[in-house]
Parts: C-alpha cells; structure tokens; sequence
C-alpha cells in the first residue's frame, strides 16, 4: 500500500510541476539581477564620470600688479582700472615665474594655462584696493579646462603633440608649477556658484537649479490647488453622468499624453497668445503645472476614494454638512495620499526636459535668475546642452550635474515614500 | 427559535413593558425609489416616545433604507427619492424649510461599523458640538465630553486617555464611542442600524444595557439581524419584508403570536 503512495507522489506529472515552477522563480531571479546590473552599471558611470568635478585645479601666483600696465598715467581713474589689461598682467607673472620671455613664440600657450576669465579676479582686487598697484601678492586662479582635465587624467598624454590638446610646452610649465607646489586641487565652489559660460571651468549649475525651483514653485501652486480641488469636486460633489464620465476618461488620457505636447501648448498660449516672457520660469511652472495636473487629480481621487464612506456618513449623521464633513474629516485622511501624489508628480516634473524645448528654456542663459520672470534654464536643459559640447570638462559636468539632479530626485521620493509609512492607516 | 424561548422572551417583555405612550414620530405612506427601483414601499407606522422600536427583517429588505429616511441620510444618495411624509414632533422633516443640521441634531444615528473618526477621543466627542455651536469655552466642552462618555458608560474605561486616537479602542468600546458622539448634541431620537453586528456578545450585551438606559431620555430605533436581540432590547417590533412593511405592533406580541404568516416563518427560521 505504502509503495502505491510513494509511486504516486513521485509521478511525472507532479515533478513537471514542479520543475515549471522552479524555472518560473528562476527567470525572476535572473531578470532582477540584470535589471539591478543594469541600474549599477549606469550610477558607477555617471559617478566615475562626473566625480571630478567637484573639485578643481588652481594655481596659485604670485601677481605683480605692474602699475604701467593697469596704469599708465597713475591718476587711478576707475574707468582706466576697470578697462585694463588684467590678463596680461597675469600673464607677465607667469612667465616671470617660468622664466619665459614675453617674446617667446609660445609665451600665447602659457597664458592660456590660467583660465581665460581669472583677469576678472585680478580686476576685483584692484578695484578693491587700488593701492595694491605696484605691489606683489600670491593669487588663486583657476587653471583652464585643458590643465584641469590633464591633472586628473583625463588627457592621454602619451600620444603626439598634435592630437591633443594640450602641447609639450605646456606639460613642462605645468610639471614645473606642481615641483614648486603651485598647483592646488580645491573642492570645485564655482560648479555651485556660477551659472553657464562658455568656457567649462567656470560654468557652474547655480542658474539651473534656481531655474528649477522657480518653476516647480509655479507649478506647486497651480497645480496643486487646481488639481486638489477639481479632483475633490469631481469625487465628492459631481453628479455621475455622462459628462463626468468624459471628463474622468479625459484625465485619464492627458495623464499619458507625451509632455512636449505641453511644451507646444505652453508655447502658442502663454507666449504667443498671454505674451509671457519667453524662458522664463513662469511659463516653464505653468507648462510644468499643467502636465502635472492629470497625475494629481487622479491621485486625489484615489485618495479620497481610499476614505471609507462610514466617516463620510458619521460626519453627516452629527449634522455636518457634506462640505464639512469632507473638509474636517476626509481630506485630513486623505492627505498623506495627496501629498506623495503630488511629490511624485512634482519630482517627474522636475526631471521634464521636453517641453521646456519649445518654450526656450534650453538656452545659454549665463545669469542667475532673480525672479520668475527671468530668463532661466533648468537642471535636466543644463544637462541636455553640456551633453551637446565637445569638450571633456563639459562631459565632466553633464554627469555632475546629474549626479545632482538624481539626488534631488531621490530625496523627493524618500520624502514622498516617508510620508506614505508615515500616515498610513489601515482600515 | 424555540416556543419555549418565545414564551420566556415574552414575559420579559411584559415586565419592562413602557407605560409612556406618546408618540415621537409619525410616518405616512413612505416610499423610497433608487432609480426606479422601489427599495421601500408606503410605509406607515407610529414611533412612541421612550420605546425602542426594532426594525427586523431578511437582508435588503428596506430596513436600513428606511431608518436613513428619518434623519435624510438618503439626500446625499444620488438618484434616491423619498415619497411621503414624515413627522418628527408634528415637525415635517421634509419640509424645504427644515434645516438638516438642526435635524441631524435631533435625531442622532450609530452606525453598523463602529466608525470613530481617527481623532483623539475628546475631539471625536466635542465635533458635533463644536459644528452646532454648541460649546463656548473649555470648561464647557470638558463637562461635556465626561458628561457623554458618561452616559455612553464609556467613562470609566477612557478618562486617563482621552487624547489618544479612537481607533485605539476595542470594537464595542468604538461603538459606545459612537453613542456618546453621537448624544453629545442631546438628540431626542437615536438611530441604530444594526450597532451589534460586528460586535462579540459580551460587547453586544454592553451596548444592550446601554440601550435600556438611553430610552429613558430618548427614542430608540434599532435595526437588527438578530431576532433575540429585538426581543430584548424592544417594545415594539416592525417587520420588513420586500420592502413592505408586513406587520407591527408589541414586540410580545411579534414572538408569540404573529397575525402574518411571513413573520411566522421568518422569526420561526423557516426563511429569510
């Protein structure tokens, strides 16, 4: 008898079974590895890549500020200050230190070893103190792309002089600044303080990221009051008939329509229509806003269909009215809900290139907004336009500046994902 | 149920048998149509002052549908019509005029979940009051908070937490919750649309006792699956069926001799 069990138990149908579902959690298995490798592989790239950026090379001088050069007359008008030549008065202290005449046929290469926009630091101080004129005092500048990235090595060196950026001349001036421990490596303060430029060692991402925040300030407070407000409307108060039902379908539907659709409609309205301020802030909130609006009307709604209607009637039965007994009793309930919606949906907005491509916020905008009304940028247009240079220092800083927009992201959802443990409630 | 059960719930009665006899409220020829669906058919029956009246019949027989209709709970229902006249005090509470607050007020209702709001204890308490205006200072609403959960009988168990949520609570200690929210605006008339059913019997028989002690300041209508408990708890008993309302009078008289022979059956077990 207990063969007959034992056979059975052992029969082929149930093995197959079971080797099914053994090769069912296998290919889970290994669809999660690769979907992690994947993940992995991508963040170390981006980090190896952009890491570098946050610091950077100086090199440090000692500046004679030769008073024929910043001043010939020696009346100290500030219009003659103002308009001087700084970066040869860098220059000349370059080559005093290398020991290079200013004749020489590559003393143009030498300058070039100090980024070309340190004469304004040169400047400042001279403004500052006018008596520094005549006098010698020791100096940061910040190196250019071209030494930066060689330092960090970044530059293959090794091949001939004519296929890199960087000449042999140069290497050696480098080589002897660092002997005499004039070349310092700093955490990288501009890449935080400055706005875009055209040369990649002072370009920084100060301007697109108050850009950024400009424009999910718009569109936090559009989106959010419009969208808490018709999606309370639309689930507590309409009437359900056929009209309610193509507006619900219709939400629905703008929550899938591809953003740069957005971007046009954002374009022919506000711009065109409102004569908006084209890239500005505002316009690109207003973009942001509306295409939030579907994603945060239907996590309302969620939300507040998630409210049991014991509470509903428990208020109403006390004498409240439906109004007060939505706002005093179901939409407190429901606001943990609405608010990881409305993270989300901010934090993918945030991430929203595409329709700030037809509004003309992916611009070379040097300056740091003031207002909404600014011309501005925004942190994934920055990475989208330094993604387009050739030089290295700018691939540099696409991936930082990544890096940086990732981590915003990443706390938006932990903020969103912490609400929701949070406030949770089980019924 | 037994005969000798019927016999033994009969004299039961007889002992707490009210000697008030004033009537609370009248219905007249009640209908209530969802779409054109008739849930409740004219229903006419006297409620008296200081009874509990208990509403039985098989599931989706118009009990609950009718007991919303005494206070309006059914306006918020779209496509629900309610036909008829009901009186509260000789008051139409159809009237256009009437205010729904005041009403909700009047006649208070506990519901088959036991459903606190997922606030402190005291706030559950003072937000009906607070919302009719009720209550001016602290103090008052302090007295008035003891004051409920006293007569609730929930006193004693909460008073060293009454900041904590209501969800706190036990099952039947949440449906005394619900009481005493519910009698904190001082209605004449409570609803109950079967307050026990998600309830264990010893939290059943607390919130029985409760009732005994209620219907002697206000009017109880109790909706039940339990034909016992309609027994123990009620003067007068109305069974449903179909949306009809088929027959009521003493409850005494429901269990022992009915005059229709769907009551028969249906307090018998045969059906429903």
């Amino acid at each position: 008898m207990s063969n007959v069990i034992t056979d059975e138990l052992l029969s082929p149908i149930s093995s197959k079974r079971v080797n099914k579902e053994k090769l069912f959690k296998l290919y889970g298995v290994v669809a999660i590895i690769f979907a992690i490798s994947m993940l992995a592989f991508l963040l170390t790239t981006i980090c190896y890549k952009g890491f570098s950026t946050f610091y950077e090379t100086r090199i440090k001088l000692d500046v004679y500020f030769n008073e024929e050069l910043i001043d010939p007359l020696g009346n100290r008008e500030s219009k003659a200050l103002n308009s001087a030549d700084y970066s040869k008065v860098i220059s000349h202290s370059l080559f005093t230190f290398l020991n290079i005449d200013k004749s020489h046929p590559k003393s143009k290469d030498i300058s070039k070893l100090i980024s070309y926009n340190s004469f304004l630091t040169a400047r400042d101080h001279v403004l500052k103190n006018p008596d520094i004129i005549g006098k010698t005092k020791k100096l940061d500048f910040i190196a250019s792309d071209d030494v930066d990235q060689m330092l960090k090595g970044n530059i293959n060196i090794n091949v001939p002089e004519e296929d890199r950026k960087i000449t042999d001349f140069q290497i050696e001036a480098i080589e002897k600044l660092k002997s005499n421990g004039n070349v310092l490596k700093v955490f990288n303060k501009t890449f935080f303080t400055k706005s875009d430029s055209r040369e990649p060692e002072v370009s920084g991402i100060l301007g697109a990221i108050v850009g950024s925040f400009y424009c999910l300030l718009v569109a936090l407070f559009i989106s959010v009051p419009l969208g808490v407000f018709s999606a309370i409307y639309l689930q507590e108060f309409a009437k359900k008939n056929k009209f309610t039902d193509f507006i619900e379908i219709n939400i629905n539907n703008l929550a899938a329509v591809p953003s740069i659709v957005f971007g046009l409609l954002g374009l022919s309205v506000f711009i065109n229509f409102f004569h908006l301020p084209r890239s500005s802030p505002i316009v690109g909130g207003l973009v942001l806003a509306l295409m939030s609006l579907p994603t945060i009307v239907i996590v309302t709604r969620a939300s507040l269909l998630a409210v049991p209607d014991t509470i509903r009637d428990g208020a109403m039965a006390l004498g409240a009215s439906k109004m007060q007994a939505i706002f005093n009793q179901v939409l407190p309930l429901a606001t943990p809900g609405i608010c990881t919606g409305v993270i989300i949906s901010l934090a993918r907005a945030l991430g929203e290139t595409a329709p700030l491509l037809m509004i003309g916020m992916i611009a070379f905008i040097p300056d740091t907004p003031t207002s909404i009304l600014d011309p501005s940028t925004a942190l994934p247009a920055q990475i989208f336009m330094w993604a387009d240079h050739p030089e290295r220092a700018f691939i540099e800083r696409t991936s930082a500046a990544i890096l940086i927009l990732l981590s915003f992201l990443i706390v938006m959802n932990a903020a969103a994902i912490y609400i929701r443990y949070k406030f949770e409630r089980k019924w | 149920m037994t005969d000798n059960q019927i016999v033994s719930i009969s004299k039961f009665n007889k002992l707490k048998k009210s000697t008030s006899t004033k009537v609370k409220l009248v219905v007249q020829n009640v209908s209530v149509y969802y779409d054109d669906k008739k849930a409740v058919d004219s229903i006419s029956m006297n409620i008296n002052q200081n009874e509990v009246t208990s509403l039985i019949g098989p599931s989706g027989c118009g009990k609950s549908t009718f007991i919303r209709c005494l206070n309006r709970m059914n306006d918020v229902i779209e496509n629900c019509i309610v036909e008829g006249k009901i009186f509260l005090d000789g008051q139409d509470v159809y009237d256009s005029k009437i205010d729904i607050v005041k009403l909700r007020s009047s006649i208070g209702m506990v519901f088959q979940k036991p459903n606190p709001f997922p606030k402190s204890i005291y706030d559950n308490i003072v937000y009906a009051p607070k919302l009719h205006g009720l209550v001016n200072s602290k103090d008052e609403e302090n007295e008035l908070v003891e004051k409920s959960l006293k007569e609730a009988g929930l006193f004693d168990e909460v008073k060293d937490r009454l900041q904590e949520s209501g969800t706190s609570l036990s099952g039947g200690q949440q449906q005394r919750l619900c009481i005493a929210r519910a009698i904190a605006v001082d209605p004449s008339v409570i609803l109950m649309d079967e307050p026990c059913s998600s309830l264990d019997p010893v939290a059943t028989a607390v919130i029985e006792e409760l009732i005994d002690e209620l219907k002697k300041k206000r009017t109880i209508i109790i909706v039940t699956h339990n034909m016992q408990q309609a027994a123990r708890v009620s003067e007068k008993t109305a069974f449903f069926h179909l949306g009809k309302l088929i027959e009521f009078s003493d409850t005494e008289a429901i269990f022992t001799k009915p005059k229709q022979k769907q009551t028969l059956g249906y307090i018998t077990g045969r059906y429903g």
